[in-house]
């Protein structure tokens, strides 16, 4: 055994030194040898290129550009590379101070630990002209490097909080939607882009590279073949009309309110105008300009036109009277007094000075307060029901069918839904039995517990003319590759038969084309040959003078175009309101518009001071 | 005592052993501050890096040390060989059903902030328990029963680590074939077995012509040796496979559509093994020659097995269980994961050159760029940063420490003793070769720590101690005697 045992631990001996052998005759082949490790000797060997893919184009309803995209430069900084450089030379090469860089600097270097090896953007979005004078001094600055960056261009102006922006992720941002960012992406925040972040993001991508001694890119790690292209994003097409909007956005102009809009038949969003919104100027560098756009006491990046819950006034009588014929509480035939107002107690609703007593028809084109008063009151004490408290939510029910009261559901990711008052609600104010029909007789009028966005009246001026129903707007169209949701093609009927908005769209027409004199609202709206149909509203605001509201739609026929515009304190709605909307009407079916002093009115008319401002 | 027999500690440890052990966790030590220094020079000893945890875990592996050396009699690690054995192969079995998923392997207990794998132990307790049935007196390697036993003791431990997707602290149990060879074991068993993992890895990552080619090569080969000259038979023999290896190449330059072009090798290569293996047989029993007629039986044995495994890879094998092997054994890049880290690893290495780029000078390694830079890596960091001589100098320590290993264990006059410090010294040369060989791309990766240099308390406490039981067995032995 032992001379045996010896062989066999001889054999196992020179085994273990073979093997020795082996791995250290790799070893000196790697790291002697070879030279193709020592390429990369002194460098850090591999560079992460980030492709970022171009963020998909934003198209309008005729195929114009309305958001693309340009080439900037982010000036990258790897702290650990960088050896001690001539800042000056590299501060007035960037355009910036050498006292920026060298705060930068100290930054860095306190953070050292945290960064690693990590690349930090130094400076954002410098153009490419100042990028290339960069380029050709790079060589002096081992450490930093530039990366293309494609930022939005806005070659329209389609109004900031329509389009909405894109901005550098945050914290809260990457862990919001886990996995899909790292920090120094972009992505959509407000508007289109944030509704279609993941149609516009498209796929990062990388280029892996191999450096030199002297930090310059030498060749591409495998020739590539480890490399990652970025994907595109999809291009989406708008059903906004560029032109229209810039023009709505004109009318807008020094006003604080919305002007909304929509084709009837498609529920497609022809404009939608936020004012005072942020300006496209602004967009594309939006952290910049943060803090200006934050402290705007008129806050330009609240979105009124989908977010902010109005009272609808007067245009919300058009609902009631619907609501009344349909229940059978109404006729075409009954007429109703009004002595300024109508008058319970030793209270009055009061109204404007007209003859007296009215017909349906005519109320809607005068804006009776009266007639609308015993509308209500018709509706609530019907003996169909039990009671005023089932009366009411059969109203509700009612008005919520006109997409009221809840989110219409627009592709708008911030759109609210406003207010509606159900018996519940009043119970809990009042106690049940506790009200009755003239406690609440504001929301006769439009006023009270009703809240309706722009969007929403906009809508109601759709219904109105497709006589019952109407498509949920929305801004984006299907295209090659976008998808939208099914729900928007489908009709959604309101509870009240076609034939009983014929009545009321009567109203509607006289209230614009009756003529002056007559007792007609809108007179000022009237287009010969458009056949506009509309309804004025003049709606208290708790804050000042009234808003001034105007919905309505053309041609009456065959309608093409619903309109809303609501300005805030800007009075009647025959002043303000009325006059944009039928602006607009008539530049988008007549491509110009035939009115010089009015349009001129309305563009130069300043009501900003009217309006007392939030804080 | 006063006994004149007993020697002091001076002279009764092997102090060149212990020397090389403290040389190699110190290398680790320092290598691993540097694999994790970054840019804020932080303190070798800051506990909240891994240098300062690891020279937390050095103190403790060195007072186990001592406790291993002074304070257990050797006698109770051969008496309570088998209950620890079970012990922990109850703790093997338990933690793939109480751990956490780590990289696809369930083998690790957490307690808190302390983790430990029970399959860094267990390498212990088997080589324990196998030097306790190796070294009974009636024990002979050659007999069924023995031999079964043994077989058993090496084989659950391992299959349950396989169990719980360790391939590499399962792999390490192979090296237990070098202490059963050093028993008594044929070496002609292990050499047959070593060519039939390298037949099956050749015919997955080569082809099954290579495979074929090489067989028939090796079993040339071993022939010629043994019968000690060539002689005619062996020079057509030669010719002939010189002719098939440059077959392939030259049919392929016939031109296309031609007759020569329409010949498969394989065909030719299968029809000319045949011959040999009847040209064997009948020689080997006309010459009574057995070695050709073994010879014959390991070339059938061969030809079965390459195709074999081709036909089972292709045909029965599900795809992900396909493309495991072929990750493992390296024929796919996974362009994120296995290729790339090697690919990175011998780029640190590399770029080592002869003397390294000095001492926290490395740039690749602490990039971040390869993995588990601290713990099965960290060979890279000694490669960048002292180069080859660097490298040569760890290896030998390493070989030097094995080496004094089973010298040791020769001159052990207990057989115990001497088993158990082949088992130690095969733990010790499977680990190196298996984590050399992956950071230098000869071995596929294989994630197995490097001993004593590997940032992790559960490895280093496991080798510590592994390698003091046999310093403290050899030390009692020259106490006495």
């Amino acid at each position: 055994m032992t001379t045996e045992g010896n062989n066999r631990s001889r054999v196992l001996l020179i085994g273990l030194l073979i093997v020795a052998a082996v791995l250290l005759g790799k070893l000196f082949y790697i790291q002697i040898v070879d030279d193709k490790y020592k390429i990369n000797a002194s460098n850090n060997s591999m560079v992460y290129d980030i492709i970022y893919p171009t963020r998909g184009i934003i198209y309008d309803r005729k195929g114009e550009i309305i958001v693309s995209n340009k080439v900037t430069y982010d000036i990258l900084v790897t702290p650990r590379e960088v050896t001690p450089f001539d800042t000056l030379l590299l501060a007035s090469v960037l355009e910036t101070t050498p006292e920026f860089i060298k705060e930068k600097m100290a930054e860095y270097s306190r953070n050292k630990k945290k960064i690693g090896y990590q690349s930090m953007v130094m400076l954002k979005q410098i153009k490419p002209e100042t990028y290339m004078k960069f380029a050709e001094i790079q060589y002096n600055f081992p450490g930093f490097r530039g990366q293309v960056r494609s930022i939005r261009d806005y070659p329209v102006n389609a109004g900031g909080n329509l389009l909405g922006y894109v901005s550098e992720v945050d914290q809260k941002y990457i862990e919001d939607h886990p996995g899909e960012y790292r920090p120094g992406d972009y992505a959509g925040k407000t508007g289109i882009e944030a509704a279609r972040e993941k149609d516009l993001r498209g796929e990062k991508g990388y280029h892996i590279y191999l450096r030199n001694s002297r930090n310059q890119i030498e060749k591409r790690y495998k020739e590539g073949e480890m490399d990652k292209e970025a994907i595109p994003g999809h291009d989406i097409v708008t059903t906004i009309d560029a032109e229209l909007q810039q023009y709505g956005q004109e009318l807008m102009k020094n006003k604080v309110g919305s002007l909304v809009a929509i084709e009837p038949k498609t529920g497609e969003i022809l404009s939608l105008v936020s004012s005072p919104g942020v300006d496209v100027s602004m967009l594309a560098d939006i952290s910049q300009h943060y803090n200006e756009i934050i402290k705007d006491p008129h806050k330009p990046m609240f979105n009124r036109a989908v977010q902010a819950p109005y009272p609808p006034g007067s245009v919300f009588k058009l609902v009631n009277g619907l609501i009344g014929l349909q229940e059978g509480v109404l006729n075409m035939d009954m007429a109703y007094p009004c002595y300024q107002g109508y008058h319970f107690g030793s209270h009055k609703l009061g109204c404007h000075n007209h003859w007296s007593p009215l017909r349906l028809e005519e109320a809607i084109m005068m804006s009776c307060n009266g007639f609308f008063c015993y509308v209500l009151k018709n509706i609530l004490e019907n003996k169909k029901y039990k009671n005023i408290d089932e009366a009411l939510d059969k109203w509700n029910e009612y008005v919520q069918s006109f997409g009221f009261g809840h989110k219409l559901g627009s592709d708008f990711p911030a759109e609210l839904g406003g207010t509606l008052p159900t018996s519940k609600l009043y119970n809990k104010r009042y106690g049940k039995g506790g009200w009755k029909f003239t406690t609440i007789i504001s929301i006769s009028i439009g006023q009270g517990e009703v809240g309706v966005t722009p969007l929403q009246i906009a809508n109601l001026a759709a219904i109105m003319a497709n006589r019952g129903w109407y498509k949920i707007p929305h801004i984006v169209k299907a295209s090659e590759g976008v998808e939208i949701d099914p729900k928007y093609n489908e009709r959604q009927y309101t509870m009240v038969d076609t034939t009983n908005f014929q009545k009321v769209i009567n109203g509607m027409w006289r209230a614009v084309n009756n003529g002056p004199g007559t007792g007609c609202t809108a007179w000022v709206a009237e287009v010969p040959g458009l056949d506009i149909c509309g309804k004025t509203g003049t709606a208290q605001n708790p804050r000042g003078a009234d808003n001034s509201v105007f919905i309505c739609f053309a041609p009456k026929d065959d309608p093409k175009i619903a309109v809303a515009a609501y300005v805030e304190n800007a009075g009647f709605g025959a002043t303000w309101a009325a006059p944009i909307a039928s602006l607009l009407i008539e530049k988008y079916l007549n491509g110009e518009t035939s009115r010089p002093d009015l349009e001129k009115r309305v563009m130069e008319g300043d009501l900003m001071s009217r309006v007392k401002t939030y804080n | 005592m006063g006994n004149f027999s007993d020697r002091g500690v001076k002279q009764s440890i092997d102090w060149k052993l212990v020397i090389s052990y403290l040389l190699l966790i110190l290398i680790g030590w320092v290598n691993i501050y540097a694999s994790i220094h970054s840019s804020e020079p932080s303190s070798i000893f800051d506990f909240s890096v891994r240098s300062g945890k690891q020279f937390v875990w050095i103190l403790t592996a060195i007072g186990l040390a001592l406790v291993i050396l002074f304070a257990v009699n050797p006698r109770f690690w051969q008496s309570s060989a088998l209950p620890l054995y079970l012990f922990v192969l109850v703790l093997l079995v338990v933690v793939i059903f109480v751990s956490k998923d780590v990289k696809g392997s369930h083998s690790w207990f957490e307690f808190g902030p302390v983790k430990f794998q029970p399959a860094e132990i267990s390498k212990i307790t088997t080589s324990l328990l196998l030097a306790t049935l190796m070294s009974q007196t009636n024990y002979r390697i050659t007999r069924l029963k023995d031999f079964m036993m043994t077989a058993l003791i090496i084989g659950v431990p391992m299959l349950v680590i396989l169990a719980e997707s360790e391939t590499g602290s399962a792999l390490v149990y192979v090296g237990f074939l070098f202490v059963m060879y050093r028993e008594g074991f044929s070496g002609w068993w292990i050499f047959s077995l070593i060519m039939a993992v390298a037949l099956f890895i050749l015919t997955l990552t080569a082809s099954a012509y290579v495979s074929l080619l090489v067989l028939v090569g090796v079993i040339l080969a071993t022939s010629i040796i043994i019968q000690g000259n060539v002689g005619v038979f062996g020079w057509i023999n030669i010719g002939i496979l010189a002719v098939l290896c440059a077959l392939p190449w030259a049919l392929g330059k016939a031109p296309e559509g031609s007759f020569l072009a329409g010949i498969k090798p394989m065909y030719i290569l299968i029809g000319i093994c045949v011959i040999m293996v009847a040209a064997m047989i009948v020689k080997g029993y006309r010459e009574r020659k057995r070695h050709l007629s073994i010879g014959a039986l390991g070339l059938l044995a061969g030809i079965a097995l390459v195709f074999s495994t081709e036909f089972i890879f292709n045909n029965i094998l599900q795809d992900h269980q396909r493309k495991r092997i072929e990750v493992l054994l390296g024929m796919k890049e996974d362009p994120s994961g296995v290729g790339y880290n090697v690919n990175q690893s011998m780029i640190a290495i590399g770029s080592g050159g002869l003397t390294g780029k000095g001492f926290l000078n490395g740039t690749q390694t602490t990039f971040g760029f390869v993995p588990e830079q601290s713990t099965d890596f960290i060979f890279c960091t000694v490669g960048e940063e002292w180069g080859f001589i660097g490298c040569l100098i760890v290896i030998f320590l390493y070989v030097f420490m094995i080496w004094r290993i089973i010298v040791d264990a020769e001159k052990s006059r207990e057989s115990f003793t001497r088993i158990y410090g082949y088992c130690v010294a095969a733990c010790i040369f499977m680990h190196l070769f298996i984590n050399i060989g992956m950071t230098i791309g000869l071995m596929p990766v294989i994630g197995i720590p490097l001993p004593l240099l590997s940032y992790g308390g559960s490895s280093l406490w496991a080798f510590t101690i592994l390698i003091f039981i046999f310093i403290a067995l050899y030390r009692q032995e020259k106490k006495y005697y």
